[in-house]
């Protein structure tokens, strides 16, 4: 099975000379503008996701400032003299533009076509992706997206929500249509990206990577990918249709036409329920990594995570109506929705069981992934239980478009879906820019960001519950405290993720030279490298069990890890 | 590696070198091939997924509100769209043939084929330019577009030519039997007002409409037989269009005929580029047994593009 390996001494040998890797390949912008390395690419869409998530970002502060006291607080300033729009306007096109960049700029890319285009193929042992062009291109397609966003906010903004719900969406004055445009380009990014996973999975794996030796991170964007091929489509063709009912009143989503409302939110959770899926399970592959690697130990019941992973897929697929328990939907509906909604809980609660187990009698280091990783768990459980409520019939009429929505999809976005890009990026950082970061920075960071979004979202839970509605410009005076407490938390995650900016451009100027494996890690990128070589492999790389540790020693002279069976080419 | 190498057999045997079209990243020419049509696959999926969306909104709308579709339906073609199905399928034999002439390096015939199945294309869509054109005319158009006031004057139109027609027996001639050479050249006539009637129109008829609705909605009686030459034998159809008693919301039908068919016609045009692309490039032999992606590729979609009309075709103009 292993191909021949000769020179083992070959990396010590080549160390003092200039290392030959993929960011000195070749020189200049248009090698990076026309380049069709997927780890490039990868960076690249790294930049692009960040910068969005730091734009998504001052949206957030802003509402919540806004939200500091009851009535006017920031919104007013903003206010045209003589215009039309008034505050309680600006604050709906905050919150629509931050929910839409998070949502189709940031979470959405943000593993898959960010982390999963650098290390995808790398884990898999391929020289790159399937269609290198075609990956180029969703990159692309991404830029033109994020281009009609920033259109929308040079247009007035859009104040319709990130959900386009019909029929406001249909008759709002502010720029929907670019919005919507946009919205339609990021899909069909993500709808390549997703193909070009597929056939990279089934068509590059070398031999001996069998289905069931690829790493879990593998499996996560395998599902992924899936559902992005078969949802984002109809996502695109809603929007479309919504375009042209805006346009010329086509009568499908709009009453005042002869159209039915409840009919686009059909359309939309079609998609938009299974891009939850798109958003959870890259980060929950990127987390089943980091908790084997980083507690040192093989993954508790590998086969059921993976397939944890496809059954998600699937499941996510069959519980759109859950969104429109409140929206006339016939009583019986609504009771098999609420049914297989719960039959999402045992796949889900598969993988948070098998971490814990993973971790159980490991040697379990508390990296800075590990942090993250940790984290995951933790919040996605607060986040899954409480969609637990918003699946019961009863109680979901009580929750309802209340802050306990807010606070639900938070936890699972962003405390699951962010945190687990987050680790991610932490784990593969020294990877992908052959630097390591300052750990003492890091570890505050991470206090900030934790302790700041238990404190942000924690509190909308009781504000939810008490019957706070969600998106509200104002609020009853009984809110005050909790909307004070949020407040405060989001100040500091914004502490946070600022500490993380620092510390993480501090690490590419002037951070030490990372090791190729400083994390005792056993899957294919980390026997390439750090940073990897251009073509990843010279020689196809010795497939072995990716989760097996024995043959993984510490070697105190470079400060990382060597392999045993597959030595650093 | 090796496993791959011998599954290569029927491909680039004939040279050990790597073929020009074969990418950095794949090790055979076979394994790159079957990825191309993995992709193509897939895309194919999100193509069935799009149109699902309008899919389901016909079904919807269609369960709903089937008078809509009831009443909807007559004022489509029903010729016109039978010879664009028979079209269509006569374009997927030929882009088969095309893609089997690539497989067997038969440059010549698969550029023969790619022209024809082109030219099926251009009948398509020039067929459908009638049709679009009769429909505009006539005010039968989606949203907020659709011109009732055109609709109603039409139908009046529609009403009379069947009373007429009832008492007129030769007048079948003119409205059921040559029903395409008739109707292409009458619809051409749509932008020129009434300078051009069908020579075979009874001039009662002719009179009638003059009276009716002065020269401006003349061009369009010949849709007299657009609309209804189709009911075979059945003039009584024709008295099913209400003049009033149009079903409300009606433009939603026309909403759903014009997305459904205009994005399929979309597609056929992105099919055609396709062709002219494969035409040009299929130069200097370059299509053979070892290198045939793109044909086979486009072929599928072409197929696809081709399966969708097959579906749209009943749905729309025959229930």
């Amino acid at each position: 099975m292993n191909p021949p390996e000769t020179g083992t001494a070959a990396p010590v040998a080549e160390a003092p000379a200039v290392p030959h890797h993929y960011l000195n390949h070749s020189k200049g912008f248009l090698s990076w503008a026309l380049t069709l390395d997927h780890k490039r690419i990868g960076i690249m869409y790294l930049i692009g996701v960040l910068s969005c998530f730091a734009l998504g970002g001052m949206f957030a502060l802003l509402l919540r400032t806004e939200l500091w006291a009851p009535g006017d607080t920031i919104a007013g300033i903003f206010v045209k003299k003589g215009g039309t729009k008034t505050a309680q306007d600006i604050y709906n096109m905050w919150f629509t533009v931050h929910g839409a960049v998070m949502v189709f700029l940031v979470i959405i890319p943000g593993v898959p076509a960010a982390l999963g285009n650098f290390v995808l193929p790398i884990m898999l042992g391929a020289k790159d992706v399937a269609f290198p062009r075609l990956n180029l291109g969703s990159f692309y397609l991404w830029c033109l997206g994020a281009i009609f966003f920033i259109l929308t906010l040079f247009m007035g903004g859009v104040d319709a929500g990130w959900t386009f719900y019909t029929p406001y969406s249909a008759i709002t004055s502010t720029a929907v249509i670019p919005a919507l445009v946009g919205v339609f380009i990021l899909g069909f990014s993500s709808i390549f990206t997703g193909m070009n996973f597929i056939v990279t999975i089934h068509k590059l794996r070398p031999p001996g990577m069998t289905w069931f030796r690829m790493p879990l991170f593998l499996w996560g964007s395998y599902a992924t990918a899936v559902i992005q091929v078969l949802a984002t489509p109809v996502l695109a063709i809603t929007l479309l249709l919504l375009i042209m009912e805006r346009t010329l009143h086509v009568g499908i989503f709009t009453p005042e036409y002869g159209g039915d409302p409840v009919l686009f939110q059909h359309f939309f959770w079609f998609y938009s329920h299974p891009a939850v899926y798109i958003m959870i399970l890259p980060a929950m592959g990127i987390v089943s990594e980091i908790i084997s690697v980083h507690s040192h130990k093989r993954p508790f019941g590998y086969q059921f995570i993976a397939y944890s992973s496809v059954a998600i897929a699937i499941f996510g697929f069959l519980v759109w109506g859950h969104h429109m328990f409140t929206s006339t939907q016939s009583p019986a509906m609504n009771a098999i929705f609420s049914a297989i909604t719960f039959s999402v809980s045992i796949p889900s609660a598969i993988k948070v069981f098998n971490w814990l187990a993973t971790m159980w009698g490991g040697s379990i280091r508390l990296t800075v992934p590990m942090l993250y990783g940790l984290s995951f768990i933790f919040l996605f459980s607060i986040g899954g239980l409480t969609g637990l409520y918003l699946g019961t019939l009863s109680t979901d009429v009580h929750f309802h478009d209340t802050y306990f929505v807010v606070a639900h999809f938070h936890y699972v976005m962003m405390g699951s879906a962010l945190i687990g890009m987050f680790g991610g990026l932490h784990h593969w950082w020294p990877k992908m820019t052959g630097r390591l970061y300052n750990g003492k920075l890091a570890r505050i960071a991470w206090a900030f960001v934790f302790v700041g979004f238990n404190v942000t979202f924690f509190t909308q839970f009781l504000l939810g519950s008490q019957g706070m509605p969600r998106r509200y410009y104002d609020y009853l005076p009984r809110y005050e405290i909790y909307h004070k407490i949020s407040t405060i938390g989001s100040y500091m995650m914004a502490v946070g993720f600022a500490i993380m900016g620092v510390y993480l451009l501090q690490s590419i100027f002037g951070g030490k030279k990372a090791p190729a494996n400083p994390w005792g890690a056993n899957t294919l990128e980390w026997h390439c490298t750090s940073p990897p070589p251009h073509d990843n492999f010279k020689t196809p790389p010795a497939i072995e069990d990716c989760y097996d540790y024995s043959g993984i020693d510490y070697d105190p002279a470079i400060g990382g890890y060597t392999s045993r069976a597959n030595p650093p080419k | 590696m090796s496993e791959h190498e011998t599954q290569t057999g029927h491909g680039d045997g004939h040279a050990h070198a790597h073929h020009p079209s074969q990418s950095h990243h794949w090790d055979t020419m076979r394994q790159q091939f079957e990825a191309g049509k993995l992709g193509m696959w897939l895309f194919l999926a999100t193509e069935i997924l799009f149109f699902g969306g309008l899919f389901c909104a016909y079904f919807i709308y269609r369960a709903n509100h089937p008078e809509l579709f009831e009443y909807g339906h007559h004022a489509l073609n029903k010729e016109m769209g039978a010879i664009n199905t028979v079209v269509l399928l006569v374009s997927s034999l030929t882009m088969a043939l095309g893609v089997r002439a690539a497989q067997t390096g038969n440059t010549k015939q698969l550029k023969l084929m790619l022209l024809v199945t082109f030219l099926c294309g251009c009948g398509f869509m020039g067929i459908k330019y009638f049709e679009y054109s009769a429909k505009i005319n006539h005010g039968y158009l989606l949203g907020s577009m659709f011109n009732y006031s055109k609709v109603k004057d039409h139908e009046r139109e529609a009403r009379d030519h069947a009373a007429e027609n009832a008492h007129a027996a030769h007048a079948e001639s003119v409205f059921g039997a040559p029903a395409v050479p008739v109707v292409v050249p009458a619809e051409k006539s749509v932008f020129v007002d009434a300078a051009r009637q069908p020579s075979g129109l009874a001039p009662e008829v002719r009179e009638m409409h003059a009276e009716d609705h002065g020269a401006d909605s003349h061009g369009a009686d010949s849709h007299g037989a657009d609309s209804h030459s189709g009911d075979s034998g059945g003039h009584s159809e024709a008295g099913l269009l209400p003049v009033d008693g149009r079903p409300p919301n009606i433009h939603i039908f026309f909403s759903i005929y014009f997305m459904m068919t205009a994005l399929h016609g979309i597609h056929v045009v992105i099919g055609m580029g396709l062709m002219l692309w494969l035409f040009f490039i299929s130069g200097d032999n370059r299509f053979g047994p070892s290198y045939f992606t793109p044909v086979e590729v486009t072929g599928l979609y072409w197929h696809l593009v081709d399966l969708i009309w097959i579906f749209l075709f009943p749905l729309l103009y025959l229930i």
